[in-house]
């Protein structure tokens, strides 16, 4: 057997840099009793596709790979894997080829404020369910590398300074959550958040902090409507959690609840002191 | 398929050959998503995931024979009464895995 070639080496490369690359791959032939089938066409054919428009080998016919290449991006415009099925010369609405587009998307972004212990749980954490993960604090003695093994990046800087520099990067697959407990930089660090995209916005704090912090947000222009559907504060899910550590399952499991959707027992939902005696 | 770049690249770094399963469609309820990979080794050495355990010893199976034949093939998995005993799903999904030779 002869061993991995140009596109294997592309893809790797790709996926160790994190950056986005859709693999589309024949994986069905239609059985065609005439005999026309699909020539040209072979199980496993593959064709790598990045943006703007490269591809990368081919799926046996020039036109099927143009066809592909204009769906392969689209899939990746779109951030999903699919498989769409062509005619042999990448013909619409034929059934003789299937092929799989698998897209490799960066991974998400996990942005966390403040350099305290909950935070490195959280980075932890958050390495573990597949996040980049970002932590960042302006007081350099604590935000440090060692500090925070998981993270795959510390920052020295101010939470709304640094969020403007990567504001226009984030998206509904990001999340940005506030552990600072300090509120001269959980305030700008919460408002420039809302200027984001992030599909997930965590502040971490008592009611007491929460209520005080609340009322600052909105005297610094926060818009109550928008805090009251996008703010998941006090942060995390109301599961009795009490160490660093358990406090960062509630506070991700949380982001996982949002993301998809579901009903789910938030702190912000619920009354009474967070830490059950 | 990002996470198992490492130990693909040790086997082939070892001369051995491998074979690389993805999940490339699911019907009904199933653990893992479309792009689930595993890769097995000419030794029978195993990394990843196609499900939660459920097909992956016929997986590996289904690998072996695409590594000596170097022909793809499309494996599917599924539960039903008449073939209680057959290799399947117990969450009663159906799996499609496309199984091939890295030559590519």
């Amino acid at each position: 057997m002869s061993g991995p070639g140009r596109i294997y080496a592309e893809l790797s490369r790709s996926l160790r840099a994190g950056e986005p690359v859709a693999l589309a791959t024949i994986t069905e032939l239609e059985a065609d009793p005439a005999g026309a089938g699909a020539p040209g066409a072979t199980l496993g054919a593959k064709l790598l596709v990045r943006a703007p428009a490269e591809r990368i080998g081919s799926l046996g016919s020039d036109e099927l790979d143009r066809v592909v290449e204009r769906d392969a991006l689209a899939a990746l415009e779109r951030g999903t894997t699919v498989t769409r099925h062509y005619g042999s010369r990448g013909e619409a609405r034929r059934r003789d080829v299937s092929v799989f587009v698998e897209v490799f998307a960066p991974p998400p972004r996990l942005v966390i404020f403040g350099a305290v212990d909950f935070t490195a749980a959280l980075a932890a954490v958050g390495r573990l369910l597949g996040f980049r993960v970002t932590v960042c604090d302006a007081r350099p003695v604590f935000a440090t590398a060692a500090r925070f093994p998981s993270a795959h990046e510390v920052v020295v800087d101010w939470p709304d300074r640094y969020l403007r520099t990567i504001a226009d990067d984030l998206g509904p697959r990001d999340a940005i959550c506030v552990l600072t407990h300090d509120t001269k930089f959980d305030i700008p660090a919460i408002v420039s958040a809302l200027e984001t995209e992030v599909g997930y916005l965590g502040a971490m704090g008592s009611r007491r902090t929460h209520d005080e912090r609340w009322r600052r947000l909105v005297e610094a222009g926060a818009d109550e409507a928008e805090l009251r559907r996008r703010l998941m504060s006090p942060i995390g899910l109301d599961i009795g959690a009490r160490t660093p550590e358990e406090t960062a399952v509630a506070i991700a499991a949380e982001m996982i609840a949002s993301r998809a959707g579901v009903e789910h027992p938030s702190l912000r939902d619920a009354g009474g002191p967070i830490h059950q005696r | 398929m990002k996470e198992v770049l490492d130990q693909v690249d040790r086997w082939l770094a070892a001369g051995k050959d491998v074979a690389v399963a993805r999940v490339v469609g699911l019907e009904g309820s199933g653990p893992r998503d479309p792009g689930a990979t595993m890769v097995v080794s000419s030794d029978g050495e195993v990394a990843g995931s196609v499900s939660g355990g459920c097909v992956e010893g016929a997986v590996v199976t289904e690998a072996l024979d695409v590594l000596a034949s170097g022909i793809p093939r499309l494996c599917t998995f599924g539960y039903s009464d008449d073939e209680a005993f057959a290799v399947g799903l117990t969450c009663g999904g159906t799996l499609h895995v496309f199984v091939e030779p890295l030559d590519w």
